[in-house]
């Protein structure tokens, strides 16, 4: 440890190790620590064994469930959009020699007490009980409207003016009911509450089409999964950055991050050393988690709210999907008297994260109130008898400085969406502070002899 | 028609016992005494022909360092079907590693998963402190293949390979492994592809 490196990450969640990786290959020294002994800080997946050891110290994993080494449960539960950016990182990088993916095999939404498929195709669609038939022509005049629509040609617009008119304003030109602006807004848009209706409609166009041609990509859901779990994700690019030169060093207390006078970074003290670098990336847990930190005395990162999400263990797949082996299931707001979604992700044994026969559904929502379990009632209802459930309330931290001052650079906490694409706008923010530039991917030479 | 077999192959090990230099001779029949470890391979792959024409193509990892702090990420020996566990025949510490190593796959990788002793460096047999007895022994316990090499002279490197690529096709058959990637005569992978360009553009609507 008696060298200096360029940079210093802290923690190896999925955003910490994108970024190790793609600075490695930039040709950065990089050294990558974390104070666990495995990899993905809170996007890790965990066997049977660390997830007792987190959730139920004193007890150990009865012996019904299985081989420790089939189970990799998520912490976070969260989806790959198709279409989305993290597949273009995947593809560029080409870190997707060491993944396997398979399909979620459904998308639900929740409606007047029972769940429905999102249509993934025109027959579905028809078939749908979503909509009566004159509101399906309506929302067919509505998606070819969106299809259709391109910057450059007025024609195409309508009279409508994305970037000003509201998503109100378009979703009223074409007539469409409330439940149907719900299902548009909450089961494809993915928002998680309804403020995006009062704003310009161009954000809710785009997700709309992320939605859609992630859908059109693969056929049964806009969703794609890694096999043995997301903690896949973050090793992926832990390994990226190992090949291109990164320094890994796994259970490792991270004891100060050493300032100058004038509050400067200079280093990472472990242990009885002290580590220096020019800069340092490092998740929320590394930099005080909402106190003021170290010596300092400085609030490096504030909560901006908070996620519960209940890890379920189920021995049967969700009633009502088809025993679909994996699905998700959006419950919009509207629906329960809530101000945010709650959804529910579910993955099996197909995705190699638990023993056969076993289903693992993770019930998730924004907490509103001081009764953060009874928020999620309403998702945990729809699973049927729940064997085994695990339930966390974790805050969201999010940067109080860009850190360009003081080349301290503090990643998010992972939000309550269902998929990634926040954590690559973390991504890409965070490599902009560092490397005063955008974030634009190279594909990189491989050496593979065939 | 020859049959055609893609296995997923690990090299575990201390560091500096000589893993890297054993890839590079296998695969591109080279040595050099001052390398750095391989800057940019995801992986290198090689291909052994049995004497009845059936080839076998091995996927090689190499631990990119990782393991220097022990910390190698799982996903390294996730659905490996063979490894290869490196000691250097001059450091008796390195065989108390290559156990260590052992006794993790055992716990953690396929249960399937063949694995080979290898004592590399036979070319400095003047300060063996590991005598192949010992070596031996333990992996006849332990239900190990064995053998010893010198990355640097070639000597046993490609015979231990074509030893395992002769167990593996008996062992796997093809249609029960993971680490596959379209290789001619492999199953392909059961999942999406996502280096594929979607098909249609877009289906115009979803409801
Ligand atoms: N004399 C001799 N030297 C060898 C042999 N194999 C490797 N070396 C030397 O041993 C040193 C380490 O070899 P590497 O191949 O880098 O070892 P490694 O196990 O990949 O090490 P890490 O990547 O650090 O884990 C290098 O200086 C090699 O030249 C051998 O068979 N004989
Ligand atoms: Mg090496």
């Amino acid at each position: 440890m008696d060298e200096d490196y360029d940079v210093i990450v802290l923690g190896t969640g999925l955003t910490e190790c994108i970024l190790s990786g793609l600075l490695s290959v930039e040709g950065k020294k990089v050294l990558h620590m974390d104070r666990n002994d495995y990899y993905g800080g809170d996007s890790a997946s965990l066997n049977l064994t660390q997830l007792y050891r987190k959730f139920r110290p004193d007890k150990a994993p009865p012996a019904e469930l299985g081989r420790d080494r089939d189970y990799a449960i998520d912490l976070i539960p969260k989806f790959i959009i198709a279409s989305g950016e993290l597949t273009k990182i995947l593809v560029h990088t080409e870190v997707t020699r060491y993944l396997e993916f398979k399909q979620i095999a459904g998308s639900y939404v929740y409606r007047d007490g029972r769940i429905s498929k999102v249509p993934s195709n025109e027959m579905e669609a028809v078939r749908s009980p979503l909509m009566g038939l004159f509101e399906k022509r309506r929302a067919k005049k509505f998606f070819e409207f969106l299809q259709g629509w391109k910057d450059e040609d007025p024609a195409t617009h309508q009279g409508l003016d994305l970037d000003r008119d509201t998503m109100k304003t378009v979703f009223e030109k074409f007539g469409l009911e409330p439940g149907t602006q719900d299902f548009i807004g909450h089961a494809m848009a993915l928002y998680l509450d309804d403020d995006y209706i009062t704003k310009p409609a161009r954000p809710a166009y785009d997700r709309i089409i992320l939605y859609t041609s992630s859908m059109a990509r693969y056929g049964k859901s806009p969703y794609i999964y890694p096999l043995y779990g997301l903690g896949e994700l973050p090793q992926a690019f832990a390994r990226l950055s190992a090949i291109y030169g990164g320094t890994y060093m796994l259970d490792k207390p991270i004891d100060e991050i050493v300032t100058d006078a004038s509050g400067k970074f200079v280093g990472v003290r472990s242990g009885g050393e002290t580590v220096k670098a020019k800069q340092v990336i490092g998740d929320p847990s590394y930099f005080g988690a909402g106190q003021a930190a170290g010596g300092s005395g400085k609030v490096r990162v504030v909560e901006e709210g908070r996620v519960i999400r209940a890890i379920c263990f189920l021995k049967h797949p969700i009633p009502g999907t088809d025993d679909l082996d994996s699905c998700q299931i959006i419950i919009p707001q509207n629906q329960v008297n809530r101000r945010n979604d709650i959804y529910i992700a579910m993955v099996s044994s197909t995705h190699n994260v638990c023993a056969k026969d076993v289903y693992v559904a993770i019930v998730s929502t924004i907490v509103e109130t001081d009764i953060p379990e009874k928020e999620i009632v309403p998702g945990l209802q729809l699973l049927g008898p729940i064997y085994d459930k695990f339930v966390s309330v974790t805050p969201i931290f999010t940067p109080t400085s860009d850190g360009k001052s003081d080349n301290i650079f503090i990643t998010r906490s992972y939000d309550a969406t269902s998929h990634f694409e926040t954590v690559v706008q973390d991504v890409e923010d965070v490599w902009k502070r560092i490397m005063e530039k955008d974030l634009v991917l190279k594909k990189r030479d491989l050496e593979v002899q065939e | 028609m020859s049959k055609q077999y893609q296995f997923k192959l690990v090299l575990l090990g201390e560091s500096a016992v000589g893993k890297s230099s054993l890839v590079l001779r296998f695969v591109k029949d080279q040595f050099d005494d001052y390398r750095e470890s391989t800057i940019g391979a995801a992986f290198l792959t090689q291909t052994v022909t049995l004497e009845d024409q059936t080839s076998v193509k091995f996927e090689i990892w190499d631990t990119a360092g990782q393991e220097r702090y022990k910390s190698l990420a799982p996903m390294y020996y996730r659905n490996a079907n063979c490894a290869v566990v490196v000691y250097d025949i001059t450091q008796s510490a390195s065989l108390e590693k290559a156990r260590t190593w052992i006794r993790e796959l055992q716990r953690q990788a396929d249960p399937n998963i063949v694995i080979a002793l290898c004592g590399n460096k036979t070319d400095l047999a003047a300060r063996r402190q590991v005598t192949q007895e010992e070596a031996k022994k333990y992996a006849e316990e332990e239900g190990l293949m064995w053998g010893e090499t010198s990355a640097k002279t070639g000597e046993g490197v490609n015979d231990i390979f074509t030893a395992i690529a002769k167990k593996l096709p008996l062992i796997a058959p093809p249609s029960a492994r993971g680490a596959t990637r379209g290789a001619a005569g492999a199953p392909a992978r059961t999942g999406v592809d996502l280096n594929k360009q979607p098909v249609a553009q877009n289906e115009p609507c979803n409801c």
